[in-house]
Formats: C-alpha cells, sequence, structure tokens
C-alpha cells in the first residue's frame, strides 16, 4: 500500500522541524488517534521557536492527565508533578529562579478542578507564566468524568444521565483574575495558535491560553460525536475569531458557537519585579535581594 | 552579593520557633513557602521579616498543598527550601511528601505539632503525628523525622534536617511540638565558619544521553537543577533512571526498593539517639521532643530510691535505631515509652524488642506535656511490682 505512505523519514535523521525539542526517545506517545492535545504541542513547540527564548532556560511543568504527560514528550527542563498542582510548582521554579521561563502545560481539569485554588491566586499575583489549558471538556486520563469545563446536558461516565453542572468560561475567569494575557484557540487554529504561544511567552505576568481540543476516545464516542475529525470539522464551522471580545461574553455550549481571539493583553506589575521594586524603594541598599532575582532584574533594566 | 550565611551569631532568648527560622537561614534555606497555622506561624513570621535582608524568598501560598509543592520547585531551580507547618496543613501536605520522596527532592517540612485528630486543640502540643510522617503518604518510602526537645535544638535540628536532606535527597521532617515552639529559652547561634552545612552535591558530567537517576555508591544520584542545559525530565511516576517514566513491576521493585534502600544502608550515619546510664539499667525510658524533658524529674526521683534506671532518647525518630533497642531488649526487664499520643512510636520499640521485654507505654492524649508522676509511676509498678 505505498500510495498511501505520505512520507518518509529515513532512520536516525531529523526530519520534522519540531524533532530538536521532542524527546523522541519517548515516542510513540500514548495519545489515542484523532486525540488533539499533541496538535497542540505541534503548535507549542513552533511557537517556543518562534520566540527566540533560549531553550536552556524554559521550562515547562505539567500536572497529570493526558495533557499533563506533555512536559515528558518535551526535550526542555519538564516537570510532571502532581495532580493539579504545576502551577504552585511552576511559582517555587520562577521565584528561585526568575531567568527561568515557565510554562504551566496541562488539562482542563487539573488546572480548573484540583488546581482551581492555585490557578487563581497565580492570576491574582500575576506570577510570571505562561499557562497552556487544553481543554477538551472532560477527564481523559481517567475514562472520561466529567470536568468543570463539560458542556450542560453533554454526557460523562459520572453525568451518564447528562450534565447539569455550569461550565466555567475560562477566558472570564483568567481575566477577572488579573491575567494579562488571555487567549482562545482550538485545534482548527493551528497559525493562531502559534502566534499566541510566541506573543504569550514573550509577555511578563500571568499568561493564559486555553485551546479547546478533541478528545475522540471518552468525549466524542460518548456523547455520539463522532471521531477527531469531526470534532475539527465542528471546530472549523462553529468558532468564530473576535479578537478583543468581551470575556464575559465567551461561554460556550453544547456544540454551540465557539468565540476564539485574543481577549485580553495589558500590563500590570509582575509579581516578582514588585516584590523587588517594593523591597528596593523601601529598604534601599540593605535589602538584599537573592542573587538570582539581583541578576535578572538588573539585567532587564540594562544596569 | 548575597550574603552567604544570614547567621545571628550570638546569644539569645528566643523561643523554639523563631530559632527555627534562624537554623534554616544558618543552613542556607532561601526559600520558604507557607501557610498560617498556630503553633507553627511564629517560623514564617519571622522568615518573612528577616529574608529579604539575607537573598531569600518567601511566599504564603494560598494553602499547604501549594506551599508543600512550591517549595520543591525551588530546589529543582537551585534553591535550599523548606516549608513549616501543623497538624491540619501537615495532613494537606502528604501527597507532597512522597512526590519529595519518588523524584527525590531534598527539602524540609516542620511540623510544630498540636493535638488532634481534626483541628483539635490549636494552641497546644502533641506528639500525635509520628506514624503520619513515617507512613502519611501513600505507597513506600522512607523519610527521616528529627525531633528537638528545646529552642537550642529547633536551631541546631532544622540545620542537620537540611544536611540529610541534601545528603540524602529526602524529605526530612522537623517533628517540634507547641510546647518547644513556644518555649523561650538562651539560644547560641555560632558563627558562620562553625556551622556545618552540606553543600549540594551537583552532577556536572556530560550533558547528553546522561543519567540523572543513576545512584552512586550511597545509593544517591546528584542533583541537577533546571537552566543548566540538561534538559532532564522529573515525574512522579516510576521512573527509569533517566528520569523517564517506566511502569513496569522490574522498574517499581528497583525504584522503590532503592528509595527504601538508601536510608537502610546509611542507617548509621543518620540514625542518632542519646544515652544515660543504659548500660546498667534494668529499665529503660525512651524519649523523644517535649516527652524526653518530662521524663527526666521522673527518672530522677526512681533513681534516688535505687532503681536502676535508663534514658534513652530518640532524636532521630526516623529511621528508628532498631538494633539499639533490640541490643538492650535483652539486657533490661522493661521499657518506658511516655508519649504525648495515644501510642505511637511504642509499637516500633515493641516490634523490636522482642517478647522477652515488657514494654509499657504512658500514654497521654496531648494538650499539656505528662506530669512526670505518670510516668514515674510506670517505672515504679514495672520496677517493684
Ligand atoms: C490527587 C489525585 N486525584 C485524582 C487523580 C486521578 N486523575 C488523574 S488525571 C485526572 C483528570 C485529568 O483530567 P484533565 O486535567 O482534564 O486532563 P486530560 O486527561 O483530559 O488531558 C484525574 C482525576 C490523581 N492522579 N491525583
Ligand atoms: S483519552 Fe482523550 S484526551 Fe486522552 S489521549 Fe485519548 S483522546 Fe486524548
Ligand atoms: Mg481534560
Amino acid at each position: 500500500m505505498a500510495d498511501d505512505v505520505l512520507y518518509t523519514v529515513e532512520a536516525g535523521v531529523p526530519q520534522n522541524p519540531i524533532e530538536d525539542l521532542l524527546r523522541m526517545d519517548r515516542i510513540p506517545h500514548i495519545w489515542c488517534p484523532g486525540c488533539g492535545i499533541g496538535s497542540t504541542v505541534n503548535c507549542f513547540i513552533r511557537g517556543l521557536q518562534a520566540s527566540g527564548l533560549d531553550l536552556d532556560k524554559v521550562a515547562v511543568v505539567s500536572g497529570i492527565g493526558c495533557t499533563g504527560r506533555v512536559a515528558g514528550y518535551l526535550k526542555l527542563d519538564s516537570f510532571h508533578t502532581t495532580h493539579g498542582r504545576a502551577i504552585p510548582f511552576a511559582t517555587g521554579l520562577k521565584l528561585a529562579n526568575p531567568e527561568l521561563k515557565v510554562v504551566v502545560y496541562s488539562g482542563d481539569g487539573d488546572l480548573i478542578a484540583i488546581g482551581g485554588n492555585h490557578f487563581i491566586h497565580a492570576a491574582r499575583r500575576n506570577m510570571d507564566m505562561t499557562v497552556i489549558l487544553i481543554n477538551n471538556m472532560i477527564y481523559g486520563m481517567t475514562g472520561g468524568q466529567v470536568a468543570p469545563t463539560t458542556p450542560i446536558s453533554a454526557t460523562a461516565s459520572t453525568m451518564p444521565h447528562g450534565n447539569y453542572e455550569p461550565a466555567f468560561n475560562l477566558p472570564h475567569l483568567a481575566e477577572s483574575c488579573g491575567a494579562v494575557y488571555v487567549a482562545r484557540w482550538t485545534t482548527f487554529h493551528v497559525r493562531h495558535i502559534i502566534k499566541s504561544v510566541k506573543e504569550a511567552l514573550l509577555k511578563k505576568g500571568f499568561s493564559f491560553i486555553e485551546i479547546f481540543a478533541s478528545c475522540p476516545t471518552l468525549y466524542s464516542r460518548r456523547n455520539k460525536l463522532g471521531d477527531g475529525l469531526d470534532q475539527m470539522i465542528y471546530f472549523q464551522e462553529n468558532s468564530e475569531i473576535k479578537n478583543g471580545a468581551d470575556t464575559k461574553s465567551v461561554g460556550v455550549d453544547f456544540q454551540g458557537k465557539i468565540i476564539v481571539g485574543k481577549f485580553v493583553d495589558i500590563e500590570r506589575p509582575v509579581y516578582h519585579e514588585a516584590m523587588y521594586g517594593h523591597l528596593k524603594e523601601k529598604y534601599g541598599e540593605e535589602y538584599m535581594p537573592s542573587d538570582e532575582i539581583k541578576e535578572f532584574i538588573s539585567g532587564q533594566n540594562g544596569d | 552579593m548575597q550574603d552567604e550565611s544570614g547567621v545571628l551569631t550570638g546569644a539569645h532568648f528566643i523561643d523554639g520557633d523563631h530559632a527555627c527560622s534562624e537554623g534554616a537561614i544558618a543552613a542556607g534555606c532561601r526559600f520558604v513557602a507557607g501557610y498560617p497555622i498556630t503553633p507553627s506561624t511564629e517560623v514564617v513570621e519571622r522568615i518573612a521579616e528577616r529574608f529579604p535582608f539575607v537573598g531569600g524568598v518567601f511566599i504564603q501560598m494560598e494553602d499547604e498543598i501549594a506551599s508543600s509543592i512550591a517549595i520543591q520547585g525551588a530546589v529543582w531551580a537551585g534553591k535550599k527550601a523548606m516549608t513549616v507547618t501543623s497538624g491540619p496543613g501537615f495532613s494537606l501536605m502528604m501527597e507532597h511528601i512522597g512526590y519529595a520522596a519518588m523524584t527525590e527532592t531534598p527539602c524540609v517540612f516542620v511540623n510544630v505539632q498540636r493535638a488532634g485528630p481534626s483541628t483539635g486543640l490549636p494552641t497546644m502540643p502533641a506528639q500525635g503525628d509520628m506514624m503520619q510522617a513515617r507512613w502519611g503518604s501513600h505507597g513506600d518510602y522512607g523519610i527521616i523525622a528529627l525531633c528537638p526537645n528545646s529552642p537550642q535544638e529547633c536551631f541546631d535540628f532544622t540545620i542537620k534536617a537540611f544536611n540529610l536532606a541534601e545528603q540524602f535527597r529526602v524529605p526530612v521532617m522537623l517533628m517540634m511540638d507547641e510546647c518547644v515552639g513556644h518555649m523561650i529559652e538562651r539560644v547560641v547561634i555560632p558563627p558562620p565558619n562553625e556551622i556545618k552545612v552540606f553543600k549540594r552535591r551537583y552532577y556536572r558530567g556530560k550533558k547528553k544521553d546522561f543519567l540523572p537517576f543513576k545512584p552512586e555508591k550511597d545509593l544517591v544520584p546528584p542533583m541537577i537543577k533546571a537552566g543548566d542545559g540538561y534538559r532532564f525530565h522529573v515525574t512522579g511516576l516510576t521512573h527509569d533512571e533517566k528520569g523517564y517514566p517506566s511502569m513496569t513491576v522490574g522498574t517499581q521493585a528497583k525504584l522503590v526498593t532503592r528509595l527504601s534502600d538508601k536510608l537502610k544502608v546509611n542507617e548509621d550515619k543518620i540514625i542518632e539517639y542519646r544515652e544515660d546510664g543504659v548500660e546498667s539499667a534494668e529499665l529503660i525510658v525512651i524519649t523523644y521532643g517535649i516527652t524526653s524533658r518530662t521524663a527526666i524529674p521522673a527518672i530522677e526521683q526512681a533513681r534516688k530510691e535505687g532503681m536502676k534506671i535508663g534514658h534513652l532518647r530518640l532524636i532521630t525518630a526516623w529511621p528508628f535505631p532498631a538494633k539499639r533497642i533490640h541490643e538492650l531488649a535483652s539486657k533490661v526487664k522493661a521499657f518506658v515509652v511516655p508519649e504525648l499520643n495515644l501510642g505511637q512510636m511504642v509499637y516500633e520499640v515493641e516490634r523490636h524488642a522482642g517478647s522477652g521485654v515488657k514494654v509499657e507505654p504512658v500514654s497521654h492524649a496531648g494538650g499539656t506535656v505528662h506530669d512526670p508522676k505518670e510516668i514515674y509511676t510506670a517505672i515504679h509498678r514495672l520496677m517493684k511490682g
């Protein structure tokens, strides 16, 4: 069936431009055919490459879940932590060494259910990190249970009669809590994701990208929505780009319209800079920041 | 330049909580995350006050779950780090004690114990978390737990806790209690050059194809940190020496056995206890923490009356000095084990003493310390009865 082969890869020769950033010794990955998570990783790597950041200084932190496995496939300093706690782990990394660009990459259940408290506080503090949330509207890893992002009327293994809990509108949540950069895309929006990843990585403060992705195995199948391709067609036909949209208005109903775009891009004092600035002003030379904070901040100020 | 020491050399009149903060600073701890809880709060309050002047970062997190993982992020970025709590917070931290054990993240957990369960007696002492410290997270792993009985020891043992954490890459618990935490005594802080601080062992080899979780002879792998170009992976999943998930029976056996064995083979370097009059004793009182002080009047009274009483005080509750207890068991007729709980470490004494010797707990539900009379009564009954 040689006709079916789209391209060939010679063994050991890097062919794909993102291979340098993947742990190829861990491929094949665990994700199901048609799963959207892999596409987001592809976009993330391209966005990271486009950002021009020093890759030795980028650390990725994941929680637990299908999306939580992302950290383990990226050839960066990468941490697979506990369920829901990627953000506080990332907070420790960042404050210990602000020179690190810290990325949190995890699932909707991980970041918003069990990890919701950390999410809102990191946004409030404007902790300098980029949070990439893969919203498949379900708990994938554990077998399709209801998530705080499951739309009303969708079914899940623990909502077998149809969901009657309202879902979070995540861009609105992030903005209300203080995120300085908020964007939402679906896996259909490959170029937009790449651009947003680059922008978010280069943005100081708490940046947040929500990406709708398919979970054909658990979400689509149970809800009779077809396979990964069908979900992609849904994303294509039902999403509308509205940059700057009022985040209050971007909630998503079951198989309803998905407003995507960059919604928020503002400036607010970043946690470690606010800490440094405040203590420096109050105590002058007496204040002794850590070497890492001092070097990083004076490097930024060019002094 | 950051002050390398930050040490407050001199004699001070401070409580155990504050002494613990100073110990952490002297040990080189420069990242603390915590969440207020009586009777431990003074530790983080002093850290918050002091850290801006010694190059440290303190953050009050949104809860203890966050605090106990934020410190581990800081460790992987190169800092020595600790968190501080009491019973309810300690319960919330359990998953991350397991994460530290599994990922071999050196860090310190301070637990200023209060009486439980649940909210219990927030302002009153107990020693009810001794088994939780050892076994509280799921799965098999090892930890080290130290029990100070004075503000001076809160200072000294905090330094020791950091040194042990670094040396063996395990979470180390400093098991204080409300009484020791709030007791004010003289604390002598030596000059920095007299304080032994264990420097983190870093891997400095090649960056390609290296094995970050390959142990050295002492079964402990050297550390690495983020930002140095190693592009390593850390996971709480069962992992191979490369740090990659490897969910097989074989990898599980190898890894989990080593996590336990690294403390077992190094036991002689870790275990510490103090003995007084045990060689000629007919009965030995086994104590730890504050109970080691309340037992003294009871022991002295019994000795005055001609009884041959020894005192063995655990400095490390975990690992437990099993060999020593076993040895002593053949020489005495009884062990008396007073604890501010309904019997925890006494199980360990029983387990290692064997059946030839009587083991008697002197239990106390907590809220205050023992009346030495209770301990004396047990001694007297066993000696004369
Ligand atoms: C403390 C704890 N509770 C529960 C679990 C089980 N668990 C693992 S992943 C997961 C849900 C993941 O859902 P999500 O974050 O949406 O990730 P997805 O798999 O959908 O990418 C749960 C409940 C766990 N590992 N730890
Ligand atoms: S279960 Fe769903 S989210 Fe998990 S890998 Fe499969 S398709 Fe993806
Ligand atoms: Mg999910």
